[in-house]
């Protein structure tokens, strides 16, 4: 393969990730629910429980997002990473919180208490997506960098990253997945858990939660049409503004195009079907709505020549899949890697089909030799 | 020399220092106990013993409370390439990354699969799926191991790759080439098999606690019969593999062992200091070196063990920083200035790129092909950065890349000896378990129990001496610590460093706090 299409193949596996990611999420929305859905201690203890068998799923896909970025476009890693320092750091401990509190919250002598544990949980919620949400937006909006003519970098932002809050842009895209993350909880929460009180209660907040989503996310989708994008001229590699750029994008990638409509069409929907006909089912197309509108959103920012990650300081240091990405050699050394995954996914689903064919119940919890 | 600012590499290592030895408290143990606990199950399968079940279901649980608190430190390192050694990144990503990338895809989730069969499944899938899972989570854990080492033997051996000038970093070239580094390949076997014992004197420590209180006995002998066979097998191994680490890092590292062996005079009949106290030396030339105020030494055993023959040179520290003409070792002052050529001639290229000066800048690339510059200079490229047109500031700066001396030796040895000790405790052990002797042996108990915080420590040296001897390199040679650390504000770091300690501590506490009470609980109720 040409190293342009060994770029764009890698693309298209950071955006599926970053869609996979987005979706996953659900865990953490879920996190943010756990008081107002669950009244008693056995209602929190399902809701516990049902997200606790997910949940490092988010945080390997997390993870395998940071590495697949780092091997695909490393100069993305070493820019980001290290520039937007606050922002990284301050969602690396939000995850570093989690990881403990599913499996410490409960046990006895636990130290912090169970509800320093559940606190830690609704923090990792709440910071998770709001600022992965604000971070993603700036593939949109841009930061502030330089690099020079070795490829090192320096960070022109005056907070780390923090500023990208001065652009109510990002945190409109912040927000709105802070709110996509609850509405996929509540969703999940009514597919997975078999228990009359939480199926009400999810119903009732789904509005709560859905119509914030598709108000914040709109207002979003509608000035990225027609704000100035950053394009990049094929040949030369200059840098340039363009006014709807990403409309232009929209117009000249009708397939993803398509997939994004039909993941908007499948959100409506999922929430649709719940929402009105107090269907379970929703988290299907909800969910899978989510991952393609947000894998089309990846492409959006990356392919038809757009900077996937620009430089509003200095348009020239703006990263491009072409400029940011690994050699032809490591990316075609990948590339055989990464036929390993749909045999991954298929031992996932089929682990996970094993163990998760029955709802979880109250009776489960009492009589489950582990829970959380 | 650029301006350098040193506290800010110096908290930037602190913390990644931080990251990864308390990552490293966790990790060893997820490696054996996995297999212990796999092997605990067959025998559950085999027999249809519940007895086996419960037994298999109490190490199931310490597991998953380290388990967790190992992914929270690991999700950190992963990032912390990114967010403090940026440069680094950049240099070396197109290699780096990618076997971090494979982690992930391999390993992490195959883990994070079965282990959610392991802790959940047990009435849901049958007997043989739910054993199968077992063995694939440590089969995942290990494998995370592989890639995560293969990685850090890239960096202790560069190999596989080719410099890149267009885009300034170094390049993959031989993807089997690194993986397959007899650096890597030892690195791996050596670090996995240390958690292979760790994870058996853990099990053997915890069970002589309980045959110390005459607590839940027979759980105790079986699980010790267990652990004590499987560590007495990878303690063997950790020896050997032990054994070719150092030899091999006497030729790729041999400023790391020397300063392991703390030998700052080179020759061909140097002792093997078995045991030495480091003081400062009374030599008013050497105002910065260290010699032996102690030592019980093993004359001329040195050479024999890094190269199995005698009368080898092995340089000393001196030797490497001033050069030993007779033994054609050229001095670190000459490498500067060769690695400065190399820097310059980067440097020169990019500007002639800026000029637009085509034809210079074509020959210039040209050099990064030519392998006589690439064996005279850019072989040397990383002790660049320290080039000085002042000889007498470059002579100083020569000296900043000698690792910290008494810090690799007293690790080293420590892990050496601790090693050695813990093979003779699984001997102890298995021979007492065989003979059924293991009643009423206090003595043994205790030495079960003292071995536990023992054999933490020999892990944490083991990575000391790997990660602190070669200093100052991220890439041993061609990126040093100064040239790879992300712009960051000192102070910044230093604030998430605090963070993070504060963070982990606390996180430490509970885990060991939750810990001692199932371990007090024992297994008939600790079982779930």
């Amino acid at each position: 393969m040409s190293l342009l299409a060994l770029q764009e193949y890698w693309w298209i596996i950071i955006s599926l990730l970053g869609a996979l990611l987005v979706f996953l999420l659900f865990v953490q929305g879920g996190q943010t629910l756990i008081y107002s859905l669950g009244k008693t201690e056995i209602e929190k203890t399902m809701l516990i429980n049902s997200m606790g068998r997910k949940w490092e799923f988010t945080f390997t896909t997390l993870v395998v997002f940071g590495g697949g970025f780092f091997a695909s476009f490393p100069l993305f890693y070493a820019t980001s990473f290290g520039g937007a320092y606050w922002v990284w750091m301050i969602i690396l401990f939000a995850f570093i919180v989690q990881a403990v509190s599913y499996e410490y919250r409960t046990k006895p002598n636990n130290f912090l208490g169970q509800k320093t544990y559940e606190l830690f949980l609704w923090i990792n919620g709440l910071i998770a997506t709001v600022f992965l949400g604000t971070a993603v937006s700036t593939f949109f909006t841009g930061s502030y960098f330089y690099i020079d003519d070795m490829n090192r970098v320096l960070w022109m932002g005056q907070a780390r990253g923090l500023e990208a809050v001065l652009n109510p842009m990002n945190i409109a895209l912040g927000l709105a997945i802070f709110f996509l993350s609850r509405t996929l909880a509540l969703l999940y929460f009514q597919n997975d858990i078999d228990d009359e009180a939480i199926l009400k209660r999810s119903r009732r907040q789904l509005w709560g939660n859905a119509v914030p989503f598709l108000v914040l996310f709109l207002i979003w989708f509608g000035w990225l049409l027609f704000v100035k994008g950053f394009a990049y001229d094929p040949v030369s590699k200059e840098v340039f503004l363009e006014k709807g750029k990403y409309w232009h994008n929209l117009l000249d990638m009708p397939l993803n195009s398509i997939i994004f409509v039909g993941g908007l069409i499948l959100i409506l929907y999922g929430l649709f079907i719940s929402m009105v006909k107090e269907s379970t089912k929703g988290i299907w197309f909800t969910g899978t709505g989510t991952v393609l509108t947000v894998f089309a959103l990846f492409i959006l920012a990356g392919f038809n020549n757009t900077c996937f990650y620009p430089s509003a300081y200095d348009l020239q240091s703006s990263l491009t899949i072409e400029n940011a990405s690994s050699s032809h050699y490591t990316l075609t050394a990948m590339s055989y890697v990464s036929l390993m995954v749909p045999f991954v996914l298929a031992y996932i689903w089929y682990a996970w089909k094993s163990i998760s064919s029955k709802k979880i119940d109250a009776e489960e919890m009492n009589g489950e030799t582990h829970t959380y | 020399m650029e301006h350098i600012d040193f506290s800010l590499v110096d908290w930037s290592r602190a913390q990644f220092a931080l990251t990864a030895l308390y990552h490293w408290i966790f990790v060893p143990l997820t490696l054996g106990l996995s297999f212990i606990i796999a092997m605990m199950e067959t025998i559950y399968v085999k027999t249809g013993n519940e007895e086996w079940k419960k037994l298999t279901k109490f190490w199931m649980t310490l597991f998953g409370i380290n388990f967790a608190i190992g992914v929270a430190t690991g999700i950190i390192l992963e990032f912390e390439f990114g967010t403090n050694w940026s440069n680094y990144s950049w240099f070396v990503g197109d290699i780096f990354g990618a076997p971090l990338a494979i982690e992930g895809i391999m390993a992490f989730f195959m883990e994070s699969t079965f282990i959610a069969i392991m802790f959940f499944g047990w009435d849901k899938v049958s007997k043989k799926f739910h054993l199968a899972a077992s063995w694939l989570t440590a089969v995942g854990a290990n494998l995370s191991a592989l890639w995560i080492l293969v990685a850090n033997g890239w960096m202790q051996n560069p190999v596989g790759m080719h410099f890149n000038p267009e885009k300034a970093r170094n390049e993959m070239a031989d993807f089997a080439e690194i993986l397959f580094s007899p650096t890597a390949v030892n690195k791996f076997l050596h670090t996995i098999s240390s958690g292979y014992v760790l994870a058996a004197i853990f099990v053997i420590g915890i069970s002589s606690w309980f045959l110390l209180k005459q607590r839940s006995v027979l759980f105790a002998k079986r699980s010790i019969a267990v652990a004590a066979m499987f560590g007495l097998v990878f303690s063997l191994f950790n020896i050997m593999t032990g054994d070719s680490s150092a030899r091999e890092i006497a030729t790729t590292q041999p400023m790391k062992f020397a300063a392991m062996e703390g030998l700052y005079e080179g020759s061909t009949t140097s002792p093997l200091v078995a045991f030495g106290i480091l003081k400062d030396s009374d030599n008013p030339n050497a105002p910065n070196e260290k010699e032996f105020s102690v030592a019980i030494e093993i004359p001329d055993l040195l050479s024999y063990m890094a190269y199995m023959k005698p009368g080898v040179f092995i340089p000393g520290i001196r030797d490497l920083v001033h050069g030993n003409e007779k033994e054609g070792i050229m001095s670190y002052f000459e490498k500067i200035k060769r690695g400065h050529v190399a820097i310059k001639a980067l440097k020169d290229y990019k500007n002639a790129l800026k000029a637009r000066k085509t034809d210079k800048a074509e020959q210039l690339k040209k050099m990064f092909s030519d392998p006589e510059f690439l064996n005279n200079n850019f072989k040397y490229f990383g002790y660049g950065y320290y080039y000085s047109e002042d000889e007498d500031v470059l002579k100083d700066n020569a000296h900043l890349i000698i690792p910290p001396v008494p810090v690799t030796f007293y690790a080293f040895h420590t892990m050496v000896g601790l090693g050695m000790l813990f093979l003779i405790i699984f001997i102890l052990f298995l021979y007492f378990s065989i003979k059924n002797k293991l009643e009423n042996k206090k003595w043994l108990y205790i030495t079960g129990i003292i071995a536990v915080p023992l054999v933490y420590l020999a892990q944490q040296s083991g990575w000391i001496v790997a990660e602190l001897g070669r200093q100052p390199w991220t890439i041993q040679d061609v990126l040093p610590t100064i040239a790879s650390v992300s712009q960051v504000d000192t102070s910044t770091v230093q604030i998430t460093f605090w963070l993070f300690a504060v963070v982990f501590t606390a996180l430490l506490i509970a885990e060991l706090k939750i810990m001692f009470t199932q371990i007090k609980k024992g297994p008939k109720e600790g079982g779930n």
